[in-house]
């Protein structure tokens, strides 16, 4: 089976997960009564009122049978309509479109540093097994693993923001700085909704580098908590090469130890830690929402997490929705990714 | 059967299984981070027992004691943390709650919340997934495309959710958190016992006439169980942030609760708006936060430790 017909059987077996994965959020509405699930039809926020809330139940067929129901709100999800957020007062895709870039700034900064220094961190300690690298690195990951992040990024805040005035306080940038972007006669235009991207964009460095500044303290809590799992497994998965006949040969060929393990060892210890970057996605999905909260970067997260406590029901399911959809895609990525790093698989 | 009687064929049968414990076991003393791990979750465990003898209700200072010792007593009103002092080992967190009896009983709390999840999701898992492994066919994959779905979910998020559904409470956290957490493990079970069931011992059983269930239970699941009793012992550290994060936004323990998650939101205002606020008020963040750390550490180091042991592709490396 060529690369191309995997990725076409990969692609089809997503759409039992995608329809899954709506019937299970819509099994999540029905725990809700009809009032409380008014906001998840509705498009306008000021429609709603306490007088017609009956009639809106009546006009949505939220009293109708089950099957109906799923009827209606699959025809509203084909819409683009995922209800309004009581809590943002604004229709939830609007909401979580307009938050999104914040969420994206920090993950994508985050991953990367993740990715790169978990396995770098994993390399080192697998060619110093059981030496003092080793024992550092391992108890180092399993501590940033076992740290309550929520606990890390309050304790990171007061030390550093709070007390020694090193790191800005929560927020995405400086208030000087949003005002600035906002205002409509300085030129500024928003590209992205990046601070850091449209900073460089519209030739304003300083802008980039405020919004670093801000960054500094939540992505040290993500990479602190998320490192773990790609340390480890980089670890195993080289000591594991490092065994293999293949490096026996190399050696015995003479090979250079540098061209060994780069070559020969770290390519094929890399696969499974591709495998698995799927579950950083996901730990990074989980990390925002806390993140966020903690270092008020109004994203995605943190709107979620203040609509749970509100019983923003339409907010709250609109984004366990998009945020299932963007693993779901993402986890395609990673195996498509992988096949290409791996032919075996595409021969299954 | 002749000649034996059950127990001595009990005797014969877990012989082997003894010898291999015993070799675990002597694995342990290689592996000082392991010691560590235990040591912590024994200490947790004293604590935990004892929490009525460590931390008993002082009518003296309790304005407000309930019937329920889970609810923190609280000497006054005063949203101002106290620090330590006499009255109170370990100071007031806001509003009077004695921290320290909060930390003695919230362990309890870390405790039910960590265990409960952990064994209904593994229970849970353990049978569906013998379900779907050894009978395959249309339960397999109903079952299979259900933990799909189920896990094409981010775990915190998906639970988040569920809560809001169920409504703000501790209880609705673990059951979420069940909810969430047995389809990881109904899968990994059913992918080990797919693999056993092809091993020759298992034909060798089936060919002398042994019963679909003691099949499953003496040949089977021995073979396969590991994997999901290691992933348990990883999970659980896990599992008590996730419900400590949950209290932490709100949406799990009442705010007079024994959790450590609460505590910490409850200190969080006080620490981070003054920069002399860290000095005065640190006991009412760094306790809980050490707590939470330190028991979570202790799960994780075990469930490393135990992985170590048990996985019999490791283990005698």
């Amino acid at each position: 089976m060529g690369m191309r017909a995997f990725i076409i059987r990969r692609l089809l077996l997503t759409i039992p997960i995608l329809l899954g994965a709506v019937l299970l959020v819509f099994a999540v509405t029905q725990l809700f009564d009809p009032f409380q699930r008014v906001s998840l039809y509705a498009s306008d926020i000021t429609k709603i009122s306490q007088a017609d809330i009956q009639s809106l139940i009546q006009q949505y067929g939220l009293n109708d049978p089950v099957y109906l129901q799923f009827f209606h709100w699959i025809q509203q999800l084909l819409k683009g309509n995922l209800g309004v957020s009581r809590t943002a007062r604004q229709p939830v895709v609007e909401a979580l479109v307009s938050r999104f870039p914040a969420t994206a700034e920090v993950v994508l900064l985050s991953a990367p540093l993740i990715i790169f220094i978990g396995i770098w961190l994993g390399i080192q300690s697998a060619l110093h097994r059981d030496k003092i690298i080793d024992h550092i690195t391992r108890a180092s990951s399993i501590v940033g693993y076992s740290l309550p992040s929520f606990w890390l990024g309050i304790l990171l805040i007061s030390i550093f923001s709070v007390m020694l005035n090193l790191t800005p306080p929560p927020g995405r940038v400086d208030t000087s700085v949003f005002l600035y972007t906002e205002m409509y006669n300085t030129g500024y235009v928003k590209y992205t909704g990046l601070y850091t991207i449209d900073g460089i964009l519209n030739g304003q460095l300083w802008i980039t580098q405020n919004a670093l500044g801000h960054l500094v303290l939540p992505v040290t809590v993500l990479i602190s908590i998320q490192i773990a799992l790609i340390v480890r497994i980089m670890r195993s998965s080289m000591l594991e090469a490092l065994n293999k006949g293949y490096i026996v040969t190399a050696k015995a060929k003479g090979l250079p130890k540098k061209e060994v393990i780069n070559k020969h060892a770290r390519r094929n210890a890399l696969i499974p830690t591709v495998t698995l970057s799927g579950l950083l996605i996901a730990g990074m999905l989980n990390g925002v929402v806390i993140t966020e909260t903690i270092f008020g970067l109004n994203g995605v997260g943190q709107f979620a997490a203040n609509a749970a406590l509100n019983i923003d029901i339409a907010a709250v399911l609109g984004f366990t929705l998009f945020s299932g959809m963007i693993f779901i895609f993402a986890n395609l990525l990673v195996d498509i990714s992988y096949a290409f790093l791996d032919p075996r698989i595409r021969l299954e | 059967m002749s000649g034996k009687t059950w127990f001595q064929e009990f005797k014969a049968s877990i012989k082997p299984s003894l010898k291999e414990m015993r070799f675990s076991m002597s694995r342990l003393k290689d592996s000082p981070l392991s010691i560590v791990g235990i040591v912590i979750i024994i200490f947790f465990a004293i604590i935990a027992v004892l929490a009525p003898v460590l931390a008993p209700t002082n009518p003296s200072w309790a304005v407000y004691q309930s019937f329920d010792p889970f609810k923190i007593p609280r000497d006054g009103y005063n949203p101002i943390p106290t620090p330590p002092n006499d009255r109170h080992l370990l100071g007031t967190t806001e509003y009077q709650y004695d921290l320290y009896y909060g930390l003695v009983w919230g362990t309890i709390t870390a405790f039910r919340v960590g265990l409960w999840v952990t064994f209904t999701s593994l229970a849970i898992g353990l049978l569906l997934g013998v379900l779907a492994g050894y009978y395959g066919g249309v339960i397999d994959e109903i079952l299979m495309r259900f933990t799909d779905v189920v896990i094409a979910f981010p775990g915190l998020i998906l639970a988040m959710a569920l809560v809001t559904a169920l409504g703000v409470s501790l209880d609705n956290v673990m059951l979420a958190l069940v909810l969430v957490g047995w389809p990881s493990y109904t899968r990994v079970i059913r992918g080990e016992i797919l693999k056993t069931k092809q091993e020759v011992y298992v034909e060798a059983a089936k060919a002398a006439g042994c019963s679909d269930l003691r099949v499953m239970l003496r040949h089977i699941l021995p073979n396969s169980i590991y994997p999901i009793i290691i992933m348990a012992s990883l999970d659980t550290g896990s599992i008590v942030l996730a419900a400590a994060a949950l209290s932490f936004l709100g949406l799990g323990a009442p705010p007079d609760y024994a959790d450590w998650g609460q505590l910490i939101a409850r200190s969080r205002l006080w620490i981070v708006a003054d920069p002399r606020n860290l000095l005065e008020f640190w006991h009412a963040f760094v306790y809980p936060g050490l707590f939470l750390f330190t028991f979570t550490l202790g799960w994780n180091l075990l469930g490393d430790a135990a992985r170590d042991i048990m996985d019999p592709t490791i283990r005698r490396r």
